[in-house]
């Protein structure tokens, strides 16, 4: 082997077609500046809300230990004898949103399947907006619409039922929920290339299996984005919820009974005029960290899932 | 003419092919396949080469609008599997297809290959090993996937996908086999791989293969036909056809004149 000298690098003149443009290199930084600072403003504002939480919930646990915070039965920060244990609104929470995803999820995937893989074009074209339309409805609507509505409807298949339950603002939720899981999973389906399901059809398989065994597979990643975006809407559900289901926190799981949720428990006391710095005004902090954290362990949940499926094609 | 000893599997006669857009894609194709012979269907791009190969397994009809005239008439039994009373299905399951992209399923190889039992109702546990595991041996692929029967599809390399399509499409026992260019995604080891395969599969069926290589076409088939603007120019021996072409424009095609 020779050993090479070292040679200092020559300066290469620069051809001035490669040469920096400074105006287009200034304008771009500009741009990217503005961008960064659009990504960056949403970043922000969530991180200000974790701070805000977590402050107003520290001041809040050091009036109340968090052992009973967890395990107490009860949640009456409002009353003379103030219990302050969070458990009747996670029930809450989660009977209502489990009511919700039993309705929606079925029929959200359904309808998925429906719009990508049979309606025709027209079809298509007259139910998408008719389903986009749902989502543009004010939930308040449809709190009175389980109110008014469902929840009668209901007592007469079950007569003892109160007029405030958690089956029928449940229910409405689903019914709310639908379009944006029919949506977001239709997209999914609709982008598994065709030449996977010819590959299907050429094998002898039919429209019906089609979509079952190879698109929805194919699509399964979406589908549980779907899935994600459903519960999520579920959890922090309020409207509906605060006003056809009681707003009396209650630990139990039964649908056929009133109840509130974490949200509509913050709704009604963010109604009401509590002093600043009370206990009962930290209260709805402490609430509202519970059910982010909820969220985001649906979220990871929903994101490990989506790992294990995740699709190559 | 030609020189068989073959009686016809399958024979299209006058089919005119119209797209939804009402382009004429054919124009009154007359053509047999011979019995476990390979026909290689050479021309131009854009000639209709893949339009008459997606006729025989009813593939237009998932796309609204187009229409079939003529017939593609199967024997022994003399079925116009074109005609409106015939269920696309049922020809689809005596006539299977691999595509020009490998497109396994997003399931393991072992249910890629067992696909098309699957569909056809298939539950005995048994059986459905048994004609994997064939099927795999069929095409040249079991000796490397025997131990991960049940990975995903998609981590085989695009050779090994295109192999694990043609298992898929041997598992049911077609009648007929269409291919439609499968080797133009594949360096030449796996395309002379698949080219070694067709040739072994001659034995048991019917193979029509579009392809735009000359020397596979010339390597692999018993048949060519030659299209031209949707029209069938010249259909002969693939060695005639190589050699000593009876029409200009099939000559100037090959020789390269052209195309
Ligand atoms: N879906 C369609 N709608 C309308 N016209 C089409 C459609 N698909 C193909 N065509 C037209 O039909 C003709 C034949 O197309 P085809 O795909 O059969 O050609 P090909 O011989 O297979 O070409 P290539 O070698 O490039 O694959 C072309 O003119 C093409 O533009
Ligand atoms: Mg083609």
């Amino acid at each position: 082997m020779t050993t090479q000298v070292l040679q200092k690098p020559i300066d290469l003149p620069i051809s001035p077609r490669l040469a920096k443009n400074v105006r287009r290199h200034v304008l771009e930084r500009v741009i990217e500046f503005i961008l960064m600072l659009a990504a960056l403003s949403a970043v922000a504002t969530t991180i200000a809300i974790v701070v805000i939480l977590l402050y107003e919930s520290l001041s809040f646990f050091e009036h109340v230990s968090i052992i009973d915070f967890l395990t107490d039965t009860q949640w009456t920060p409002l009353f003379e004898d103030a219990h302050y244990g969070i458990l009747p609104l996670v029930s809450g929470t989660l009977t209502t949103s489990a009511i919700a995803l039993g309705v929606a999820i079925p029929l959200g995937t359904i309808g998925a399947i429906y719009l990508s893989e049979f309606a025709s074009h027209r079809t298509r074209e007259i139910v998408k907006p008719i389903l986009e339309l749902l989502v543009g409805v004010p939930t308040v609507v449809f709190g009175y619409f389980a109110l008014l509505f469902v929840t009668p409807l209901l007592q007469m298949i079950f007569p003892e039922l109160p007029g405030f339950n958690m089956l029928g603002p449940g229910i409405v939720m689903g019914i709310m929920i639908i379009p944006y899981i029919s949506s977001v999973a239709e997209d999914a389906m609709r982008a598994v290339p065709m030449s996977m399901r010819e590959g299907s059809y050429a094998m002898g398989a039919t429209r019906f299996q089609t979509a079952v065994r190879v698109v929805t597979p194919a699509a399964i990643s979406g589908i549980i984005a779907a899935y994600i975006l459903g519960i999520s809407r579920a959890v922090g559900e309020t409207m509906v919820v605060a006003l056809a289901a009681g707003q009396q926190p209650n630990l139990t799981f039964n649908p056929m009974e009133s109840a509130a949720t974490i949200t509509a428990y913050i709704v009604q006391v963010a109604m009401g005029d509590l002093p600043h710095g009370s206990i009962g005004y930290q209260s709805i902090f402490a609430a509202g960290l519970v059910l982010m954290l909820m969220t985001l362990v649906f979220n990871i949940l929903g994101h490990i899932t989506r790992k294990k499926f995740r699709e190559t094609y | 003419m030609v020189t068989t000893t073959s009686p016809i599997k399958a024979e299209s006669r006058d089919l005119n092919f119209y797209y939804s857009n009402g382009h004429k894609a054919l124009k009154g194709i007359t053509m047999p396949l011979y019995e476990k012979r390979i026909t290689a269907l050479i021309g131009p791009s854009g000639c209709g080469k893949s339009t008459f190969l997606r006729c025989f397994n009813r593939m237009h009809d998932l796309y609204p609008g187009n229409s079939y005239e003529g017939q593609i008439v199967m024997h022994p039994d003399n079925t116009n599997i074109l005609d409106n009373g015939v269920d696309p299905i049922e020809v689809r399951m005596r006539i299977s297809m691999v595509f020009q992209k490998p497109n396994p399923f997003p399931k393991s190889i072992y249910e890629n290959v067992a696909y098309g039992l699957r569909v056809r109702g298939e539950r005995n546990k048994r059986a459905v090993d048994d004609k994997v595991e064939e099927a795999l041996k069929g095409a040249a692929l079991w000796d490397e996937v025997k131990n991960r029967l049940h990975d995903l599809a998609f981590n085989l390399s695009g050779g090994q996908q295109q192999r694990l399509c043609i298992a898929r499409a041997l598992a049911t026992d077609p009648e007929i086999m269409l291919f439609d260019e499968p080797t133009s995604a594949l360096d030449p080891i796996a395309t002379a791989n698949i080219e070694e395969l067709m040739s072994e599969l001659r034995n048991k069926l019917t193979i029509l293969v579009v392809t735009h290589n000359m020397q596979q076409a010339a390597r692999v088939s018993d048949y060519t036909a030659y299209m031209y603007l949707g029209e069938l120019i010249e259909y002969d021996d693939t060695d005639r056809i190589f050699t000593n072409p009876s029409r200009k424009e099939t000559e100037d095609y090959i020789t390269g004149k052209f195309g």
